[in-house]
């Protein structure tokens, strides 16, 4: 192992434990006021997320929802850009997804229908994610609260159009689609049955690989990287920023927009008011833990996923909202201790250097 | 429906707007990002019901959800001053926080996973300008005016946002007076979850419901000016007003009216009306 590689590798992951570590001690806090033992919750929430092939199935569905909306955050956030949007691009993916998948006759087969829904899925990211994008390179328009009065706009808008057009009567779901519905993981490995596991998991991999591969083997990603770095060198060097940042969120947009589809093609084949449930959010946990670095984002897709598919099994020793404390805690202690860290990292390397 | 009433309902509706917008203006000056107003005021609701709740006094739950505000209000302003926490990512983790934390606390006390009991709030009468919080919160635009504009403080709030170098150049503590504008911002927003906590005389799940993020609205809308912020507060509540009224009358769906806060920030924020400019300093730690 190189030395800088080493470097490279400490800066990189030491924050995410020293966060991990502060928010199992204060969970342990919190578990303790309700009169339980910390070792007994975690090991509960251990067993029930991947102690049965049922809650590791389920681990695994959350999982890509995450990882799509993560890499949507993380690719942004390479080109200096921070994505709150993953919520409303979420939906309106799987709005693409539903709406193509609703219109397309039944029977088509699934090598059509599966890449047009893809394509419907893409779309509304593109459309929800390129605007931002837009507005901030050609207005100066801050893309965090764009992102984020855009979430309020397009969730609006989607639930007229469920509630007024689309919807199946006393419900708040469109109809189920005609065709485009993927395998569940189930249908391969009998011990999933019940877990709306599918197979967009392996999309969500896909993904990552190729965020990976377009990042840090590519002209283009070089230039999102660059432009998250320093904007201004990267103009003066030839990068035109404004084009790199309208990419970089149609792309982020994109990505998230994708991870509708577990829910659209994987689970209930329709489009549901809600069904997002602040995925979106979480997902801009999973970008920061995950470092930016695509691979780091699934494995912190599936911490999470871990975390609230386990939660859901500790319900009877303390309240399962319990998780979202400790996401916030997670959340809260990366961010203050990633520059902190950085720092004592810095200042430690330069008394080895003397 | 008469217009006095069509008043009294818009200024009722603007009061948390009113608090939160004040609040969210005063930390956004001095250059810290308020994404946290939403935290900020549904920790000042459950901690104004449970003052109220104990005590019996809404006086008393008006000083607890002031320090439920302000508790959040220095976590965001530690991570963010002392750890030099990316403001934005701090205020999503303080809102995912108060939101799990009052969740939890709401089990643990009241076996509840919904809403706690009943709870003594003021003598607010028909037209709701019985209650103190209406007036104060009326009041909150005039008095962070006066603060920022006025007084020393609010010019070192200023330089703050502006160019921290140059104000800590010239003697200023950019840190301490950071602390006291994201403490200042907490209160004030508490306040607001407060006047809807007692207002409903219980605590009821994520009851701000997205209120913080159209306060945001209103400052970005009202470019970062109280006055004009204010008035954003008021145009959003009318907006809401008429919402209410015209349901089951026809015309626009609700949905839309929904939407004008935000679609007005876009607007705003891409300069087809003015440009908004934000505090220069805004978002960037002081090194």
């Amino acid at each position: 192992m190189s030395e800088s590689f080493r470097l490279r590798a400490e800066e990189a992951l030491l924050p995410s434990i020293v966060a991990l570590l502060i928010a199992l001690i204060l969970g342990d806090v919190l578990i303790l006021m309700f009169g339980e033992s910390p070792a007994h919750v975690y090991g509960r929430m251990i067993e029930g997320a991947w102690g049965n092939p049922y809650g590791f199935a389920q681990v695994l569905y959350k999982t890509t929802t995450l990882t799509f909306a993560g890499l949507g955050i993380a690719l942004a956030l390479r080109a200096g850009l921070f994505n709150i949007g993953a919520e409303g691009q979420l939906a309106a993916g799987a709005f693409g997804a539903a709406i193509v998948g609703i219109t397309l006759p039944a029977g088509t087969p699934g090598l059509v229908a599966v890449p047009l829904c893809l394509l419907g899925a893409a779309a509304g990211g593109l459309l929800t994610g390129g605007l931002p994008g837009v507005l901030k390179a050609k207005f100066g328009a801050h893309e965090v609260i764009v992102t984020i009065m855009l979430n309020f706009v397009v969730l609006a808008l989607l639930n007229w159009l469920v509630v007024e057009h689309l919807r199946t009567a006393d419900t708040l779901h469109t109809p189920e689609i005609n065709a485009g519905a993927v395998p569940r993981l189930s249908e391969f490995i009998p011990a999933f049955h019940g877990s709306a596991a599918n197979v967009t998991f392996f999309f969500a991999i896909a993904a990552a690989i190729w965020c990976w591969w377009y990042l840090f083997r590519t002209p283009g990603g070089y230039a999102v990287r660059a432009t998250g770095l320093q904007p201004d060198a990267a103009e003066y060097s030839g990068i035109r920023v404004g084009r790199v940042w309208i990419k970089a969120m149609a792309l982020g947009g994109i990505l998230a927009a994708l991870g509708g589809t577990n829910f659209v093609l994987g689970y209930k084949h329709y489009y549901e008011d809600g069904f997002t449930g602040g995925s979106g959010f979480l997902a801009i946990a999973v970008a920061i833990v995950g470092r930016n670095h695509p691979f780091g984002v699934v494995l912190a897709a599936f911490f999470f996923a871990t975390l609230s598919q386990g939660g859901l099994a500790i319900h009877a020793l303390v309240p399962k909202q319990m998780v979202e404390v400790l996401q916030g805690i997670v959340i809260l202690a990366m961010a203050a201790s990633v520059p902190e860290v950085q720092r004592a990292l810095r200042s430690a390397r330069k008394v080895v250097a003397a | 429906m008469n217009p006095f009433d069509f008043i009294t309902q818009t200024l009722r509706i603007a009061v948390p707007y009113l608090f939160a917008a004040s609040g969210g203006l005063v930390a956004e000056r001095a250059g810290i990002v308020s994404l946290t107003l939403e935290g900020f005021m549904l920790s000042g609701a459950f901690s104004a019901t449970l003052g109220s709740y104990y005590s019996g006094s809404p006086v008393i739950g008006v000083l607890a959800g002031a320090a439920g505000g302000l508790l959040f209000g220095l976590v965001h302003g530690i991570a963010t001053v002392r750890f030099r926490a990316d403001q934005v990512v701090s205020g999503i983790a303080v809102n995912l926080l108060v939101i799990g934390l009052t969740q939890v606390v709401l089990m643990l006390l009241f076996d509840s996973s919904s809403n706690s009991p009943r709870v003594e709030g003021f003598q607010a009468g028909l037209s709701g300008f019985g209650d103190p919080l209406v007036w104060m919160g009326l009041a909150s635009v005039p008095v962070v005016a006066f603060l920022l504009y006025r007084t020393p403080f609010g010019l070192r709030i200023q330089a703050a946002g502006e160019h921290p170098e140059a104000a800590a150049s010239v003697g200023i503590n950019v840190r301490f007076v950071r602390y006291v504008a994201v403490a200042i911002s907490g209160v004030l927003a508490g306040l607001g979850g407060v006047y809807l906590a007692l207002d409903q005389h219980q605590f009821t799940n994520n009851m701000t419901a997205g209120r913080g993020f159209i306060a945001i609205a209103a400052v970005i809308f009202g470019r970062w000016n109280p006055w004009l912020a204010g008035g954003a507060c008021l145009l959003f509540a009318t907006a809401e007003t008429l919402q209410i009224q015209l349901q089951g009358v026809g015309g626009i769906p609700s949905q839309f009216i929904g939407m004008i806060p935000y679609v007005l920030t876009i607007v705003a924020l891409a300069g087809l009306m003015g440009r908004a400019v934000a505090p220069a300093a805004l978002g960037r730690a002081e090194d």
